[in-house]
């Protein structure tokens, strides 16, 4: 019956019904064209101009120049007259043109003899005078790509991610003698490390998101990426009509988690290289290590109870630590702050999905014991967990 | 000028320079101490025109589509409708007008201005001591403005709110009645509230007086150091001398070698407590206030100014070249207060003159400035 009606509907309308998707479009060109044409009775309105420009990247190509990239972000479109580089009026070229209209970019070269490691203060002005400031906080050469650097920047992704990642799976035969309710601790204290991590990566895509231009809508876009990517995950965990996860795979997406949380970190510290904020470069990489070296720990954790080939092992470090490297090369050579915004925000939805799997691991085991999830043991985990995470960050944070 | 046409040329002055200090030192050997002595005739360089074109504003401003040049602001003194009084005195009439105006203040930036006569500074208002002037002011604007002028006069003729008149509304019109004392460099200004506003929008102008006596003979010019707040942050994006930044360093000032050139300079900056001058290869005697014979300061290249305050440069150049002045702020000069004079010869003075686009009566205006014909026995 009720599938004889919806036929009849289909057929009553037949090909007429995209007219009827049309209809409204239609009416709607019309009404933006009166606007448009006429002023649609609002001319009374209009306000003084809005200028709006975003300088997304400032980059430093070779001595004595400066490159500036900038998107207008406002409504409407905006021409820069002059330039300014520390106060003082400076003589620069334009790609494309220098009046922007509405989400068009321009590449401004500045013939400037800026200063190695000093600082610099680049500001476009438009021609109602309104100024758009950026800083070059210490300026260094903006590495151009070469073997050697690929080389030295994939080493840093290596110390940074890889290898702390595989200095924390080295206690997993430490991890194998250790009692239930030790495991457990582990257990918890591993939701600590990924609860910090979250947080963690959360500030770090708003930072990113701060900077985009207005049109991302940067903050809202973090948090609805984040939501549809722990949404995905845990729509792909639940294929089938299968209980609960095997230890192994919850330990791959642990790694795919930490993955995308220290392809970020990778991102972080590539970008700071290349705009030359990364004066402490080796202070930072080793700070790294160490912060990082409990996600080996926490990527182990659920399959102590198992004995996996070592090719899994091999698997889970490229896959926890290899991103990092990607991010470095990345951020150093090709920064660009929407896809970062972007990673990071999965990062977080796979980092609170991998918390919710753990967690029933927990449960689980708890449940068994007879014990309330929250006793004193998992809490202390969880507690020691982002502790060891918040005071190893000390290292990296300034 | 394109990129690659900047990296040709600074490759080019590399070499230069290197070939220059090379010759320097082989010099220096042979003559020893010699070269540092006094040279009698410079020796000819080439001037690098495109060292300061980098630091520099980047275009021309449309002067027709301002109103006003500041070439011609220069040597634009306006000596009013002249008459005589039945008691004998002199009386001069003004019509000074408060319009809004967007004024391009630097290449491509365009400024909402408040200005006397549609320019800024406003005219500049040239005088003997003890004439009698009369100005009848009329506000076209959109706010309420008035005209104070500094020099001697009755409370109610002050342009200030609460004295006389105060504030003149829009619309409304005012005649300012005053004796012109004491002589010497002045200005006038706008004394609406807010006060910062009004002076920083564009209204003020000089207000010279000459002494009876006359001052010798000599090149003259008006320069009124300004500056702009074109995002209304409190700090100024533009500094010039005479409204429009750099101006004078894309047209420098032409003058002759040997002559007498005297500047009224008036600083009437906002927003920093204080603005200078300084020039290039020569050293100036200074009248501050202009409200002496004698300088108030001798042999000086630098002077400072605070807001409102005002004095008589005056000075010589020994040889032809480009010689800068400028705000010895950095910052300042950077920022748009930058000019150049252009000494020359006699025989070059046309085509110094035309470079700049101005022409003999630009030339005439600036050698005859004076209200009062010196007197030869005055000042031998």
């Amino acid at each position: 019956m009720n599938t004889d009606t919806q036929t009849v509907d289909r057929t009553r309308f037949g090909g007429f019904g995209w007219v009827m998707i049309l209809i409204p479009l239609l009416l709607l060109g019309v009404i933006l064209a009166f606007i448009v044409v006429t002023g649609g009775g609002l001319t009374e309105l209009t306000g003084p101009p809005v200028e709006q420009l975003t300088i997304q990247r400032i980059t430093l190509p070779e001595p004595g120049l400066i490159q500036v990239e900038v998107i207008n972000d406002g409504p409407q479109s905006v021409t820069i007259p002059q330039v300014l580089v520390d106060d003082a009026y400076w003589s620069f070229t334009v790609e494309p043109s220098n009046t922007l209209g509405r989400l068009a970019k321009a590449v401004f070269t500045i013939p400037y003899p800026w200063v190695a490691e000093e600082t610099h203060v680049v500001t476009l002005i438009s021609s109602t005078g309104l100024t758009f400031t950026g800083e070059i906080a210490a300026a260094v050469e903006t590495p151009s790509p070469s073997w050697n650097l690929f080389w030295r920047f994939g080493l840093i992704g290596l110390y940074v991610g890889v290898v702390p990642v595989l200095l924390g799976m080295l206690w997993y035969p430490f991890m194998r003698r250790l009692g239930r309710q030790a495991m457990n601790f582990i257990l918890a204290l591993t939701i600590g490390l990924l609860i910090f991590l979250a947080v963690g990566t959360w500030l770090d895509a708003l930072e990113f998101a701060a900077e985009l231009p207005a049109f991302w809508q940067g903050m809202p876009m973090v948090v609805f990426v984040t939501l549809i990517a722990l949404g995905a995950l845990l729509a792909i965990g639940s294929r089938g009509s299968r209980q609960e996860r095997a230890p192994l795979e919850i330990a791959y997406l642990i790694a795919f988690g930490i993955g995308l949380h220290n392809l970020g970190e990778g991102l972080a510290i590539g970008a700071a290289f290349a705009l030359g904020e990364a004066a402490l470069g080796t202070f930072l990489v080793l700070g790294f290590t160490l912060h990082n070296i409990t996600e080996g720990v926490g990527i182990v954790a659920p399959i102590v109870r198992q004995r996996p080939p070592l090719v899994h092992f091999a698997l889970l470090i490229l896959l926890a630590g290899g991103p990092a490297i990607l991010g470095t090369w990345i951020g150093g050579f090709a920064f660009n702050p929407v896809l970062a915004t972007i990673f990071l925000a999965i990062g977080i939805g796979a980092i609170l999905q991998v918390i919710w799997e753990v967690g029933k691991l927990i449960a689980k085991d708890t449940a068994g014991q007879e014990q309330s999830l929250v006793n004193w043991v998992n809490l202390s985990g969880v507690a020691l967990g982002v502790a060891i995470m918040y005071f190893t960050a000390f290292l990296v944070k300034f | 000028m394109n990129y690659a046409i900047w990296r040709f040329l600074a490759r080019r002055d590399f070499l230069r320079l290197g070939l220059g200090s090379t010759a320097g030192l082989a010099g220096a050997a042979m003559l020893g101490q010699s070269v540092i002595g006094q040279q009698e005739t410079p020796p000819t360089i080439t001037v690098n025109a495109h060292e300061h074109g980098q630091m520099m504003l980047m275009g021309e401003v449309n002067h027709e589509r301002n109103g006003f040049d500041p070439m011609q602001i220069l040597v634009d003194w306006d000596y009013g409708e002249v008459s005589q009084l039945d008691s004998g005195q002199t009386l001069r009439e003004y019509e000074i007008v408060a319009v809004d105006q967007e004024v391009e203040i630097a290449p491509g930036i365009f400024f909402p201005a408040w200005t006397y006569n549609g320019r800024i500074p406003g005219p500049t208002i040239r005088c003997t001591e003890g004439d009698r002037i009369r100005i009848n002011f009329i506000n076209a604007g959109t706010h309420p403005h008035t005209i104070h002028f500094h020099g001697i006069h009755r409370s109610e003729m002050d342009g200030v709110p609460g004295a006389g008149p105060g504030m003149i509304g829009v619309g409304e019109s005012f005649i300012y009645e005053f004796d012109a004392e004491p002589f010497g460099c002045h200005l006038y200004h706008c004394h609406a509230i807010p006060l910062t506003r009004h002076i920083h929008k564009g209204l003020y102008g000089a207000f010279i007086v000459d002494p009876k006596a006359g001052r010798p003979p000599a090149r003259e010019f008006v320069i009124v150091m300004n500056a702009f707040d074109t995002n209304f942050d409190g700090e100024n994006e533009i500094y010039a001398a005479n409204t429009v930044g750099h101006e004078y360093m894309r047209r420098p000032i032409p003058a002759l070698v040997d002559e007498l050139i005297r500047i009224y300079l008036i600083n009437i900056t906002e927003f920093d407590p204080i603005n200078s001058f300084h020039l290039h290869a020569e050293f100036f005697d200074y009248y501050d206030h202009g409200t002496t014979l004698e300088p108030s300061l001798r042999t000086v290249d630098t002077i400072m100014q605070c807001q409102a305050q005002r004095g008589i440069l005056e000075f010589k150049y020994r040889w032809p070249g480009k010689y800068m002045f400028h705000a010895h702020q950095s910052e300042f000069a950077e920022l748009g207060w930058m000019s150049n004079l252009n000494i020359v010869t006699p025989e070059n003075l046309p085509a110094a003159l035309a470079e700049v686009g101005v022409d003999a009566t630009w030339d005439e205006k600036a050698r005859n400035g004076s209200t009062v014909a010196m007197k030869a026995e005055v000042n031998p």
